[in-house]
């Protein structure tokens, strides 16, 4: 048993992989100025549309080949990743405060405070999510933070939903009620007993928002509603690829590769993390 | 001497007007194993939790007292009657796996409760855990407090929760069926650690349980409730050498017992649960005409 437990303890090749391509992404976007092999807003005509490395035709330097305007896709990409991992991190963290916190308060406590936070979801989620960033954005003004602060404002009731259910199953637990008996404060029970059971699944939202908030990005920059048009990011290069398709596929497929690894990663690894956290799974 | 735990005349409805407790009144001496026997759905729970001040919401209580060690909870503030309740009573639940939390390991939660409500020392409180763990026979604390919940057996997880039950010296402790969801092989050993234990320590038990077997084993007096009412209350002896109501003689006659275990099992007749059925009416309706 005690092996069966140690081996269940250790990393499994899922938490690996998906940690491991964020990592790899992620210190690629923090050192993006070391590590990227050009400029990426250097335009130069001599060199569009050249193919990635193992094609005919590949320049050595620019490894997954250049855009119509000859900028260096794999410099592009690493610089996007700055933009799209703050706006995860911020975004998700954000929509996680408010939406756990409202939703431990409507499981928990019940009552009036369940009626109208559970009211408030459900009008929120009534909204076409995408139409509802698009709008936001318009009203807010595109930006780094208006980006964020749209799908903060959307991706809260995410968050509330699940934690409001699993905090309702919990609160219904006779632990708590032990706890009540024994004369502990309501708030403290939530806080202290209650809380803890619920992190596991708080985790694992945060990191699959995080994804939802790369995907999100992606599609306000290639609606071009995003961040100013001068810094890359990866839906404005998919929106270029776009255009030149037939030219050079390239341009389009691998920011589409890069977004989904990304994406998927940051599910992955939520769900690794949530059966480490778990106690009774653990 | 005032008695440790007395309802007068305890009322409760749900939101339609139904009475889930029917003018109950039920008194628990310092020391004794008071019981509380009936067939599921009667109320017992509702009474433990009455008691406790964990009522579901949609339970009300519209009448009656109830007294523990004299003081009128009734009549005391929100906070000062959830601080009497937490120094003087406990509850040993019915399942030992949901009544601990999942997330944290035994030994914080036995402590937490020792330090954070009654503002012992750690060390105080981890002597007293430890020495309460040995009462329960638990042989190997440093694991067990290490352990989360769901690593211990269902009878290691219930010794840990009388253990935690007795640590802060409870004038009252509510056991509500604390063995029915172990195997038949633990129970008998955990009957026997609450008697023991209880025994010791003086305490006195308001003992819920379906199972007339137990009741002769461990109680001093029993109170039989059908449908949120007491219908036959007595010295456990004296219910078992002459039960008074039908339906106590019933149930009796319902308990299998080992000489004929197939002839017995029969259920409670009809004509007794005619005759309860008409006592209840007329006590719903004599109650019902002063309170409109
Ligand atoms: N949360 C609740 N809200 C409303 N009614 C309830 C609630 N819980 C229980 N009841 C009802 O109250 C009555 C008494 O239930 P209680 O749980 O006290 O029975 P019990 O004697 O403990 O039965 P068991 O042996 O099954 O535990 C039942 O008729 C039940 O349907
Ligand atoms: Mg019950």
């Amino acid at each position: 048993m005690d092996e069966g437990r140690a081996r269940r303890r250790g990393v499994s090749p899922r938490l690996w992989l998906a940690g491991g391509w964020l990592l790899l992404a992620l210190l690629a976007a923090i050192f993006a100025p070391l590590v990227a092999p050009q400029d990426p807003l250097a335009q130069d005509l001599m060199l569009e549309r050249l193919p990635p490395f193992w094609m005919n035709g590949a320049e050595p330097g620019y490894w997954l080949g250049t855009d119509s305007l000859g900028r260096d896709l794999l410099s592009r990409l690493i610089f996007g990743g700055r933009i799209a991992f703050i706006v995860a991190f911020s975004a998700a963290v954000a929509a996680c405060l408010v939406g756990s916190t409202l939703g431990l308060i409507a499981g928990y406590f019940g009552g009036w405070a369940d009626r109208i936070i559970s009211r408030v979801v459900d009008v929120w989620m009534a909204f076409p999510p995408v139409l509802f960033a698009i709008l936001l954005v318009a009203v807010l003004g595109t930006g780094l933070s208006s980006v964020i602060l749209a799908i903060a404002i959307i991706d809260w009731t995410r968050f509330c939903r699940v934690i409001r259910a699993e905090t309702m199953g919990q609160s219904r637990m006779d632990y708590v009620e032990n706890a009540r008996i024994a004369g502990y404060g309501r708030i403290g029970i939530m806080l202290r007993e209650v809380l803890p059971n619920v992190v596991p699944s708080i985790v694992a939202l945060l990191s699959l928002e995080m994804g939802i908030a790369v995907i999100v990005e992606a599609i306000l920059s290639f609606v071009n509603l995003s961040i100013s048009t001068d810094d890359p990011t990866w839906g404005g290069i998919i929106a270029e690829g776009r255009l030149s398709i037939h030219q050079a596929w390239w341009v389009l497929v691998f920011p589409l590769i890069t977004l989904i690894l990304t994406v998927l990663s940051f599910s992955q690894f939520g769900e690794a993390l949530k059966t480490r956290f778990d106690p009774v799974l653990r | 001497m005032s008695a440790c735990l007395d309802i007068r005349d305890l009322s409760a409805v749900l939101p339609n007007g139904q009475r889930v407790l029917r003018s109950v009144s039920l008194s628990v001496q310092p020391g004794e194993v008071r019981a509380l026997v009936g067939e599921s759905g009667a109320g017992k729970t509702m009474i433990g939790k009455a008691v406790l001040g964990v009522l579901p919401s949609s339970v009300r209580i519209v009448e009656g007292d109830m007294l523990l060690e004299g003081e009128d909870l009734g009549k005391l503030q929100p906070k000062a009657r959830r601080t009497l309740i937490g120094a003087r009573t406990a509850l040993i639940p019915q399942d030992p796996l949901t009544a601990l939390n999942p997330s944290r390991r035994i030994g914080s939660q036995m402590t937490d409760r020792l330090v954070r409500i009654l503002g012992w020392s750690g060390e105080k409180a981890d002597t007293r855990i430890r020495q309460l763990l040995d009462e329960v026979q638990i042989r190997d604390p440093d694991r067990v407090l290490k352990s989360y919940p769901h690593e211990l057996s269902g009878g290691m997880r219930q010794r840990v929760l009388i253990a935690a039950a007795f640590a802060a010296e409870p004038r009252l402790i509510v056991a509500d069926e604390p063995t029915t969801a172990l195997d038949v092989t633990v129970q008998k050993q955990i009957l026997r650690l609450i008697v023991q234990l209880q025994r010791e320590h003086g305490t006195a038990i308001l003992f819920v349980t379906h199972d007339l077997g137990v009741v002769a084993k461990i109680s001093q007096r029993v109170s039989v409730l059908y449908a949120g009412k007491v219908v036959e209350e007595a010295d456990t002896a004296a219910l078992f050498a002459a039960p008074q109501h039908p339906y106590t003689r019933a149930l009796m006659a319902a308990t299998p017992r080992y000489t004929d275990p197939f002839a017995s099992l029969k259920p409670v007749d009809e004509a007794v649960l005619a005759g309860l059925a008409s006592e209840i009416a007329a006590a719903d309706q004599a109650w019902r005409r002063p309170h409109g």
